[in-house]
């Protein structure tokens, strides 16, 4: 016999909004299906009636956690439109900005994992060590969120030479922390209890269900838009891309953590090849005709920015995905099979950020049904709005 | 159990939390916080009303008489307006706690000292 359970939107193991219709036989789940549209939010909207300099900073508020990954890609889109080429030293900065703000997410994400995992002690740990690397972005950029350092054409600011040997003092407390957090999550019984063996996503589902960023990764498959496609300075600075072949929530955490410290690698190689330079060009306000694409591997995953241009200082259209969008298919077969009292730690798993990957959802309210609507569907509702509004 | 060697260190440590209203964190070099005009400066150029994001200054007037219009509820704290300034009459504060009664005390009008003597 099969039970029926909503999860969400409101619900203490969430902090977005979201909405899953579990079905469960004897504290299994057999079937899951999601419903996104609690936090539209229009964006792609707002960006038309904006210029291209006014976008940077509505970009930056897609996402509260990976604000920088979206500022870079759409500064990238629009210097792709612009045919622009920005300063070696601005690439440098990009990538170091980029790399703190994944460890930021990283140690934020270890945290919440912990937190739904019942194990508060770590999630205050990981917190506490996450405000370093935050009082380090406060120090370049002036913010602790939203950075406002890309823009078009380049950075904002600068890294003065006082401000690398601050970094880099912060940067050993953080290695020898992600060391730390290596032994804790590869010992501690009672982490490997609510992780191992948990939430499999095996790595020929991953691909068919086209998975990205440390979800991907977790399942072995090495798929990293740093590594495959080189942006702002990532081609001339030796990485390696972490994978697991685990397929489970200790994976995820293991990849994550494991990130963490080739980030800070990243991050020192950058700051001692930093070639001196300006860090800034001018950037025109009318963009010409054109259509482009731009993909940032995000902490979370793959950012893919769509932008079409009509020679005006306005976008015609803007179309952004976000990783949690890609990974919400591969989340829903994760689900399959476990336990109801672990679907929390599955979710938090994947590092969920809703309101980033929201689409609006017409359901109808008598019959409970989803609607898709093409493009001729949307005309015609608008017109029959305007007409309503304005009596025409 | 692999954390205990942490935990009883931090047993011997004060809370890293800041009492927050009793004790302040000196805001570092260069925070983006709240602007303010230098206004005999302002040449009524409209540069910082064309790339605010948030909207949130207004010109009232034309030319060197324009007055601002600055709104701090819809101010998104970027500093651009201080970037694009021609004359520098925009400059950077340190004040980031901004806190309201009520909506119209967010908005702060910078009037010309000339202005005044006449009327």
């Amino acid at each position: 016999m099969t039970f029926e359970i909503p999860f969400g939107p409101q619900h203490p193991a969430l902090e977005e909004p979201i909405n899953f219709m579990f079905e469960i036989e004897e504290e299994r789940v057999v079937n899951v299906k999601p419903r996104l549209g609690y936090v539209h939010r229009g964006i792609e909207k707002i960006a038309e009636n904006r210029n291209y300099q006014q976008l940077v900073y509505l970009s930056e508020r897609i996402c509260g956690i990976c604000s920088f990954a979206h500022a870079l890609c759409y500064s990238q889109v629009v210097e792709e439109l612009l045919d622009l080429k920005i300063p070696e030293r601005a690439k440098f900065i990009r990538t170091i900005v980029a790399e703190m703000e994944r460890i930021q997410n990283h140690y934020l994400w270890l945290g919440l994992t912990a937190k739904e995992m019942g194990f508060e002690t770590l999630f205050m740990y990981a917190w506490r060590d996450r405000e370093t690397i935050i009082e380090m972005l406060d120090m370049i950029s002036g913010k602790r969120v939203n950075y406002g350092m890309s823009t078009i054409g380049g950075v904002r600011r600068d890294i003065p030479e006082p401000m690398i040997k601050r970094m880099e003092e912060s940067l050993n407390h953080l290695e020898a922390r992600a060391e730390y957090y290596t032994k804790v999550c590869t010992k501690d019984p009672s982490i490997l209890k609510r992780t191992v063996g948990i939430g499999i996503l095996r790595p020929r589902e991953a691909r068919a269900l086209c998975a990205v960023g440390p979800t991907a990764r977790a399942s072995g498959i090495p798929r990293d838009v740093r590594a495959d496609e080189p942006y702002a300075a990532y081609g001339e600075i030796p990485f390696k891309v972490v994978t697991y072949r685990g397929c489970d929530v200790a994976s995820r955490m293991y990849v994550r953590i494991d990130e963490i410290k080739e980030s800070i690698k990243i991050i020192r190689y950058a700051l001692k090849n930093m070639p001196e330079g300006p860090i800034r060009v001018k950037a025109p306000m009318r963009v010409p005709e054109g259509e482009a694409i731009s993909r940032v591997e995000a902490p979370r995953g793959e950012n893919l920015h769509f932008l079409k241009s009509n020679g005006t200082d306005k976008p015609e259209r803007w179309k952004i995905r976000a990783p949690t969008l890609a990974n919400l298919l591969s989340l829903c077969r994760m689900l399959m099979g476990v336990n109801l009292a672990d679907i929390p730690v599955v979710i938090a798993g994947i590092d969920p950020c809703i309101a980033c990957a929201e689409r609006i959802a017409l359901i109808d309210a008598k019959t409970k049904k989803l609607k898709v609507w093409e493009g001729k569907d949307l005309w015609r509702y608008a017109n029959e709005w305007y007409r309503k509004r304005y009596g025409l | 159990m692999a954390m205990e060697d942490d935990m009883f260190r931090n047993l011997k440590e004060k809370p890293v939390t800041i009492q927050f209203p009793y004790e302040h964190v000196e805001p570092v070099e260069g925070v983006r916080a709240k602007v303010s005009w230098d206004i005999d400066k302002c040449i009524g150029c409209r540069l910082c009303v064309t790339i605010c994001p948030g909207n949130a200054i207004q010109l009232v007037g034309r030319g060197r008489q324009a007055e601002i219009k600055y709104n701090v509820g819809r101010c998104i704290l970027c500093g651009e307006c201080v970037d694009v300034c021609p004359t520098k009459a925009i400059y950077a504060t340190k004040e980031f706690e901004i806190v309201f009664n009520n909506r119209r005390g967010m908005i702060t009008h910078f009037r010309r000292k000339k202005r005044k003597r006449t009327s």
